[in-house]
Order: C-alpha cells, then structure tokens, then sequence
C-alpha cells in the first residue's frame, strides 16, 4: 500500500515537472498509435463497407477471419512483423525494423481487423429497408453507399475508438519491432515493461498514469463528439 | 456538418504527425544494433555509455536488451552488428562456428546465489554447488530465469555440476523472465535464485533477499564483446561493429565501467577487464 501511494506521489512529481523524457514517450506513443489507427481506417473502412454491402461466394469466411483478427494476439504479430521485416527477411531491404514505422505496421495490422468488423457490424445493423429506400428515390449506388456510411457514423465512431484502444494499450508487438530504444522506439507499454523490470515502480506508475490518461482522453473527444449527435 | 468537421480536423492534425513518425525512420547507415543481456541494461550501465559513444563516433546505437542467447541467436542471423553477452561456453560455440569476427574480453563481475533472510534451506556461507545442492534437498523454492540468457547457462553449469536435474520439479520454477522481474519473483515467492550482482544491487531497495553465497570461483561472470563475420552476412555494419566493440576496450569506457555505481550503490557493479586473458581472472 505504501509503495502505491509513493508511487502515485512520484508519478504526480514527474507528471508536474513535465519531465523531457516522459513528454517524449507519451508523443510517440500517441503519434506511433493514432498513424496506426488512421491506416486501419483507410483500410477497414472501405474493406468493411463492401463486405457488408455485397454478395459473393466465400464471403463468410472472409467475414470469419475477420472476426478472428478482432482478436489477433498482438506478440503474435509482432514475432511475424519482425521475421518479415529482419535485414535478411522477405522485406528487409525497407530496413525499417527498430523504428516507429515498424511500429505502425505492426499495430495496423492488430487495428485493421478490429475496425473492419465493427464496420461490418454497423452497416448490416441498419435498417434493411433503408437500402431499398435510398435506391428508390433514384440514387446511384455510390451515393447509397455514401448515405449509408452516413448513417452508420455513430457506432463507425465506436471502430475508431475500439482501433485506438486496442493499439496504445498493446505492448507485445511494439517491444519486438521496436526494440524499445531509449529515445528512438520507446513508447508507454514498452517503457511501463522495462521500468517494472529495473525495479523502478514509481516510474512504471507514472507512465501507466499518462498511459491511461491519454487513452481516456483521446476516447472522451471521440465519445463527445458520438453523443452530441444521438438520437435523442 | 460539425461531426465531420471536428473529425477532419482531427485526422489532418494526426496525419500531419504520422508523416513525421515515417519521415524519421528512414536514416539506416550510420546505425548500429547492439544486441545485449538485459543486465547491461537494467543495471543502468548501457545508459552511461551509449550516450558518450554516439557524440564521439557520430553512430546511433539501437540497443536490443535480450538474453545472451537470444542476443547471439540475432548474431547468427546477421540481424546485429555487435554483441555484448556474458555467456562464455556458448560464445566459444558461436566463434567456433564462424559467426564472429572477433571476441574482446571487457569486463566481470560475479553471480551470487540470492534468498530470503531466514534462509530454509541453510546455504548461507557455503559454495555455489553446494548451495543448490541444500536448495534442493531442502525442496525450497528455486525461481529459474530459463531463458537462455547468460545466467541461465551459469545455472545450468552449476547444476551439472551437483549432478542434479531440476527440470520438471516442483520446486524448479521457470520464470522465462528477465534478471530484474525473475528477482521480484524469486522476493515475492520467498525463494531463491541466481542472479549477477549488477542487477541484484540496482534492484535491491526493492527487494527482500539476501545474498546467501558468493565469492565462489565458479561464480565469475565475464562479459565479451563480439564483433560479427561480415562476409557471411554482408548487411551487417561492420564499421559500426567495430567501433563500438573499439569503444568498449577503450580507457575513456574501461574507466567509467570501473566506476559506475559507486556513488549510488557504494561499491561497483563492474570490474574492467580490457586487455586481460580469462586466465588471468582465474577460469
């Protein structure tokens, strides 16, 4: 008990005296994470949309997986991000690996699948009529495309934070393609880990503080800016 | 529409920052991947170093902190460009096998075999065989690192050693960790657990365990920096390599090794070692 409350002390300490190296985690923790997150929206996004919207043989199984990677363990991704990106693997030669690229990729592709299936689900949980509706008064099927995504924006909302939480809060992926290297690669988790193993809990304390902080933070804008608009 | 609005704002303003996060990854060339035990690291030593070695040599380090064994695993692959590890069997293995190019001895310091205070099973003041062997006797907790790393294979000397085979007893338990959290496993579960007296020291205000026995000469731990066979692997940076393996031998590093930690632990962590042959540390 004494070592949580000292804890919390020194992290408030650190926290006020804005401290450089603690300010340059939590920018690349949110940078490395919302880069990630948008790339799993420009892909998620459209590959969501279309699933939920057309027909195909294998379009199932496709949807299947999908849900599967709602779930995909980050060290898991991490380990195959790594083989394919070490200077002797399949896409060595980017020589990307130990840097916040790496780090993106990583967690865009824990991200993608989140995001994908929530959209998957907002799309097909509109009204089944409201298709044939929009259809009716003559639109193109572009347009309808677009009204519906229009829609569906409040739970689409829910995609994007689900992304988000998933990839800040990650440690596996990000400790293996990053490396966390002080100043280059070290990131919220990763440092969390390595300050736990040092034995310097107060510090550990402080960055798990920022670290939820800012996942709260980045979650209450987006809920604001969902329940503003809620049908009321 | 307002929703959009704040949202496109939002997304430019994280665009704007992404493009930075891949703009900075792209310098190659003049980095070097040290791939290192975590005790270098956890002890705080690397953190000392690195940073005087970057301003003098214009490289930038990327330090991997794994075990030793994974660390030369990485060496074998070509995906580091030096090695310091404390894993001597298994480096004589790798130089053997052609993976180095050259293997520097830089400094020691020792294991010791660590406990609770009230000691269950009476290793206080004996050897390090002979306290595994009363470890094991006595079934008190024994916690593992079992990661390969270079204090693993100590470990696993020792129990050769004692002609005992701990795998799979109840009282043998794998942490598959690093020194520092295997430490607060060993302090947590009131058990024992080998450890390099760096990390034990560094970690210690934390801990409730003692030191239960040391000083035995099969205890030694020495750690070599190994520069990389660029012609099996050609990507690997052997410039780099080298002048960080130079580094390590150098008087301005052997100097701040020999005094690191002296004024926050009272005594030193590491023991430079630069120039001297195993013989001469006694193994």
């Amino acid at each position: 008990m004494e070592l949580i409350v000292e804890g919390v002390r020194q992290a408030l300490a650190l926290l006020l005296a804005l401290d450089r190296e603690l300010l340059t985690i939590t920018w690349l923790s949110l940078k490395v994470s919302c880069s990630a997150t948008l790339i799993s929206l420009a892909l998620g996004l459209p590959s969501g949309t279309l699933l939920a919207l057309s027909d195909f043989p294998g379009r199932r199984l496709i949807i299947s997986m999908v849900n599967t990677g709602m779930g995909l363990p980050p060290v898991v991704v991490g380990l195959f991000v790594t083989i394919f990106l070490w200077r002797n693997g399949p896409i060595g030669f980017l020589e990307i690996l130990y840097t916040p690229t790496a780090m993106v990729l990583a967690q865009a592709v824990i991200a993608t699948p989140i995001v994908t299936g929530i959209t998957i689900a907002s799309i097909q949980n509109l009204p089944a009529k409201l298709k044939l509706q929009i259809l009716a008064l003559g639109a193109t099927r572009l347009q309808m495309v677009w009204i519906l995504v229009r829609e569906a924006r409040l739970p689409l909302l829910a995609a994007v934070m689900a992304g988000f939480g998933g990839v800040i809060s990650e440690v596996g992926a990000s400790m293996m393609v990053g490396g966390n290297i002080k100043g280059q690669t070290r990131v919220l988790t990763t440092a969390t880990v390595m300050e736990t193993g040092k034995g310097n809990f107060d510090v550990a304390i402080a960055l798990s503080l920022v670290l939820l902080g800012l996942a709260f933070g980045v979650n209450y804008l987006l809920t604001v800016i969902q329940q503003r608009e809620r049908p009321r | 529409m307002l929703v959009a609005r704040i949202l496109c704002a939002v997304l430019l303003l994280v665009m704007s920052t992404g493009g930075v996060a891949a703009f900075a990854a792209g310098e190659g060339g003049k980095t070097v991947i040290l791939a290192t035990t975590t005790s270098t690291q956890d002890s705080g030593l690397l953190d000392l170093l690195l940073p005087i070695f970057e301003k003098q040599s214009g490289y930038q380090v990327k330090t991997i902190s794994v075990g030793s064994g994974q660390a030369m695993k990485m060496g074998e692959r070509g995906e580091a460009d030096v090695l310091l590890v404390h894993s001597p069997a298994a480096e004589q293995k790798f130089m053997a096998a052609g993976f180095g190019a050259t293997r520097r001895l830089v400094m020691h310091n020792d294991f010791v075999v660590v406990g609770p205070t009230a000691d269950p099973a009476k290793i206080r003041g004996s050897g390090a065989v002979e306290a595994i062997r009363r470890i094991a006797r006595s079934g008190a907790l024994f916690a593992s690192r079992g990661d390969n790393s270079g204090t693993h294979a100590k470990e696993q000397g020792l129990w050769k050693a004692a002609g005992i085979n701990p795998e799979g007893q109840q009282w043998y338990q794998q942490t598959g960790l690093g020194m520092g959290q295997t430490l607060n496993v060993a302090a947590e579960k009131k058990g024992y657990t080998l450890t390099d007296r760096a990390t034990y020291q560094a970690l210690r205000k934390n801990l409730s365990l003692d030191i239960l026995s040391e000083g035995d000469g099969k205890l030694l731990n020495v750690y070599h920096v190994l520069e990389l066979n660029s012609v099996k692997w050609p990507k690997v940076n052997r410039a780099g390599g080298k002048a960080f393996a130079d580094f390590m031998v150098s008087k301005q590093a052997q100097q701040l090794i020999g005094s690191f930690g002296i004024s926050r632990y009272g005594s030193a962590l590491f023991f430079p070692d630069a120039g001297k042959t195993l013989e001469a540390l006694g193994l």
